[in-house]
C-alpha cells in the first residue's frame, strides 16, 4: 500500500476513493487466503493434537488439542509394532528412498543427455516412445512384474523396487532434466567437442553441474515418492522384518488400530515427518518444478 | 504434449552445426562427419541403454506378457491355461466389477473437476501479488506431497468417521448422515475430499500459466471497459488453456488410478479391502483382489487391459477435443 504517497500528497476526492476501494480488496485477499489455509491445515493440526490425547478422545472430541496432553502415545511406539522396532521401519524405508534417488539420478540423467545433446538415429522414435510410458497406467505392468519378479525369486526383495528405479523406467525424471537440458547454452558443450571432449566427459564435468536445480528436484520427488510408496512394498515385501514404514503402519492399523488409537494417531504423524521435513527446507525447488513440468508440457 | 515437434530444429542445424569452422586445415569433410555420426550413434545409445533395458524388460515385455494373461486362466502356480474371452465375458457379468467401474467412474467425474475448479480458483486469489503469496503457495501445494501416503489415509478416516469433526459439523446443519468412511454411499465422497484436499498440485501449474498473460492484454481490455469477468472468460482462459488441458488430462488420468487413499480408508480390521459394501471399491482394489488375493492373475491381467483402453480413450477425446478449446500461441511451445 502506497501510504507514503497518500501522505505527502493533497488528498484528492479520486485519490482516497481508489484507496478505500484497495483496502478491503486486500482484507478479502487475505480472508479468502486464510479459510483456505485452515481448510488445508485442519487435518495436518488435527493429527498433532490427536497424538497427545487419550484414545478414546482422539475422535469423538473436537477440541484440535487436549486439556491435559498426554505424551503416553509416542513413549508407547517405543516398544515397536508386532515385536519389531519402529526404527527397523525407518532404516528400511531409507535405505529403499536413498537407493531410489541415487538410481534415478544417475540413469534419468544418462537418458536425458540421450535425448537432450546427442543426435543419434532413432532418437525421435525413442523419445515419442518414453513420453508414451509417462501416460501408461502402472496397473498394466503390475502383474506381468510381479510375475517376472516372482519367477526371478526376487519376491521379499528390494530388487523388484529398485530395479526400474536404475533403468530409468520413470518417465517424468527424465522428461523434466531434457527439458532443463535443452536450455542450457548449446556453445558450452560444442566448444568443448571442439577441444576433443567426448560424450561421457561432457556429461561428468559440463551439463552435470549445470543440470543441478533439476536434479535436485527429481531428487526430493524421488525421495518422497518412495517413502509414500504403498503398493510397491505391499505386493513385493512378506516378512515384517523387511517392511517400510507405511507397511508397518498398515500392520498397526490391521492389528491394534482400535485398541491403541493414540499409538495409531502418534506414529501416522511420525511417519510424515521426513517427507514434511524435505518440503520445508526444499519447497522452492519442489513448487518450481511441478510449475515447468506443466509450462512446457 | 506436443512437444516432439521442437526436435524439427534440432535436425535442421545439424549440418551447420557438423561444418568445419576452421577453414580447410581439418581432415576430409565426408569421412569425419561420417565417423563422427557413427560416433554419435554409438554413444547416443551407450547413454540409452540403461532406459533400453528398462522399457524392454519392465515396460514392453510386461505388456506384452500381461495381453498374453488377459486370455489365460492362470493362478500363479500352474502354467497359463489359453480360454480365449472367457475372462472378459466373466468380467462383464459380475456385478461387482460392474460396481467397482460406477465407483471409480464417479470418482473421477466428481472428484477431478471440483479440484480443477478448486486449483483455479486459489490460484486465481494468489496470482493477485501480495504479502504472504509465497507463504500461501507453499502451505496449499504441501498436501499435494503427504495425500498419498498412508498415515493421511488413517488421519482421513478418523476424521470422516462417527461423531468425528465432519459429522459433528453436518449435525449442527441438521444433517443425521453419520460418519461418512462407515456409509457404503457416502465412503467415495471422503476419498474425493481427499483429492480435492491435494489441489496444490495442478494450482501451482496454474499459477505459473497465469504468470504468463502478458499485462497488455488486461489493460487493453480495461481501456475497453471490460469487466473482470468478461476479462476472465475472453482474455484469462484462452490464454491459460494449454495448461488447463495438461491439468485436465493428468488430473484425469490419475484418478482412474486412484488405490492406496481407498484401499486404507476403506480397509476394515476384517480385511475388508474395499469399503463397507464394496462403497469405496475402486477399479485397482478390485484388481488387487482379484489378482493378489485371489491369485486370479489371468483376470486381473483382463481388467488391467479394460483400464489401458479406458484411459487411451479418455487420453484419445482429450487430445482430439484439444482443437476446440485449446489456444496455442504461435510459434510458442
Amino acid at each position: 500500500m502506497s501510504a507514503r504517497a497518500t501522505d505527502v500528497t493533497p488528498v484528492t476526492p479520486a485519490r482516497t476513493t481508489a484507496r478505500r476501494r484497495r483496502l478491503p480488496g486486500s482484507l478479502a485477499w487475505h480472508l479468502g487466503s486464510l479459510a483456505v489455509l485452515a481448510v488445508i491445515l485442519y487435518p495436518v493440526v488435527w493429527v498433532i493434537g490427536g497424538s497427545f490425547k487419550r484414545g478414546e478422545d482422539i475422535v469423538g472430541s473436537l477440541d484440535l488439542f487436549p486439556s491435559d496432553p498426554i505424551t503416553g502415545n509416542y513413549t508407547r511406539l517405543t516398544e515397536g509394532i508386532a515385536d519389531i522396532p519402529i526404527s527397523t521401519f525407518f532404516v528400511n524405508s531409507l535405505l529403499l528412498a536413498v537407493g531410489s534417488v541415487a538410481g534415478i539420478l544417475l540413469s534419468c540423467s544418462l537418458t536425458a543427455y540421450a535425448f537432450a545433446k546427442i543426435r543419434f538415429a532413432g532418437r525421435n522414435l525413442l523419445f515419442t516412445l518414453m513420453i508414451g510410458t509417462l501416460l501408461l497406467p502402472y496397473h498394466v505392468l503390475l502383474i506381468p512384474q510381479y510375475v517376472l519378479f516372482r519367477n526371478l525369486d526376487m519376491i521379499n526383495t528390494y530388487t523388484p523396487l529398485l530395479l526400474g528405479k536404475y533403468l530409468a523406467t520413470e518417465a517424468f525424471f527424465v522428461f523434466l532434466m531434457v527439458q532443463f537440458m535443452r536450455n542450457l547454452p548449446r556453445e558450452l558443450d560444442e566448444a568443448a567437442r571442439l577441444d576433443g571432449c567426448g560424450h561421457l566427459r561432457i556429461y561428468w564435468s559440463i551439463v552435470l553441474p549445470l543440470c543441478r536445480p533439476a536434479l535436485i528436484t527429481s531428487a526430493i520427488f524421488t525421495f518422497i515418492n518412495s517413502w509414500n510408496d504403498f503398493m510397491g512394498p505391499l505386493i513385493y515385501l512378506n516378512d515384517p522384518e523387511k517392511y517400510t514404514v507405511s507397511l508397518g503402519l498398515k500392520m498397526f492399523v490391521d492389528q491394534e488400530g482400535l485398541a491403541d488409537y493414540g499409538g495409531m494417531i502418534a506414529m501416522s504423524l511420525v511417519a510424515l515427518l521426513p517427507v514434511l521435513a524435505f518440503f520445508l527446507a526444499f519447497q522452492r525447488y519442489l513448487i518450481d518444478g511441478m510449475a515447468t513440468s506443466g509450462l512446457k508440457g | 504434449m506436443g512437444h516432439a515437434v521442437t526436435h524439427a530444429p534440432a535436425t535442421a542445424d545439424r549440418a551447420a552445426a557438423s561444418e568445419p569452422r576452421h577453414g580447410p586445415a581439418r581432415s576430409p569433410r565426408p569421412a569425419a562427419l561420417k565417423r563422427r555420426r557413427r560416433r554419435d550413434n554409438l554413444a547416443g545409445y551407450l547413454f540409452m541403454s540403461p532406459w533400453i533395458a528398462g522399457f524392454l524388460l519392465l515396460t514392453a515385455g510386461p505388456m506384452i506378457a500381461s495381453l498374453y494373461y488377459a486370455f489365460t486362466d492362470y493362478n500363479l502356480f500352474d502354467a497359463p491355461k489359453w480360454i480365449g474371452l472367457d475372462n472378459f465375458a466373466e468380467m462383464f457379468g459380475d456385478p461387482r466389477w460392474r460396481h467397482s467401474v460406477q465407483v471409480t467412474l464417479w470418482y473421477v467425474v466428481v472428484g477431478t473437476p471440483i479440484k480443477l475448479l478448486a486449483a483455479l480458483g486459489v490460484a486465481l486469489l494468489l496470482a493477485q501479488k501480495r504479502r504472504g503469496q509465497a507463504f500461501y503457495r507453499a502451505a496449499f501445494y504441501a498436501p499435494s506431497l503427504i495425500g498419498a501416503s498412508v498415515s493421511v489415509a488413517i488421519v482421513w478416516k478418523a476424521i470422516f468417521s462417527d461423531d468425528a469433526v465432519v459429522d459433528r459439523t453436518q449435525k449442527l446443519f441438521g444433517v443425521h448422515a453419520g460418519g461418512w468412511t462407515g456409509d457404503p454411499d457416502l465412503i467415495i465422497y471422503s476419498l474425493v475430499a481427499l483429492t480435492v484436499w491435494q489441489f496444490g498440485a495442478p494450482m501451482v501449474i496454474f499459477l505459473a500459466g497465469l504468470k504468463q498473460v502478458p499485462r497488455e492484454l488486461y489493460e487493453a481490455a480495461d481501456v475497453d471497459g471490460a469487466g473482470k469477468l468478461r476479462q476472465f472468460w475472453n482474455i484469462t482462459l484462452p490464454m491459460i488453456s494449454p495448461v488447463l488441458f495438461f491439468n485436465v488430462l493428468l488430473e484425469t488420468i490419475h484418478s482412474f488410478q486412484i488405490f492406496s487413499s481407498a484401499y486404507i480408508v476403506g480397509g476394515g480390521a476384517g480385511g475388508n479391502a474395499c469399503g463397507p459394501a464394496d462403497g469405496s471399491m475402486v477399479y485397482t482394489c478390485y484388481l488387487y483382489v482379484q489378482g493378489f488375493e485371489n491369485s486370479r492373475m489371468g483376470l486381473a491381467s483382463a481388467m488391467a487391459w479394460m483400464l489401458l483402453v479406458a484411459v487411451a480413450l479418455v487420453t484419445a477425446v482429450l487430445f482430439w477435443s484439444q482443437k476446440r478449446w485449446v489456444h496455442y500461441e504461435e510459434g510458442g511451445r
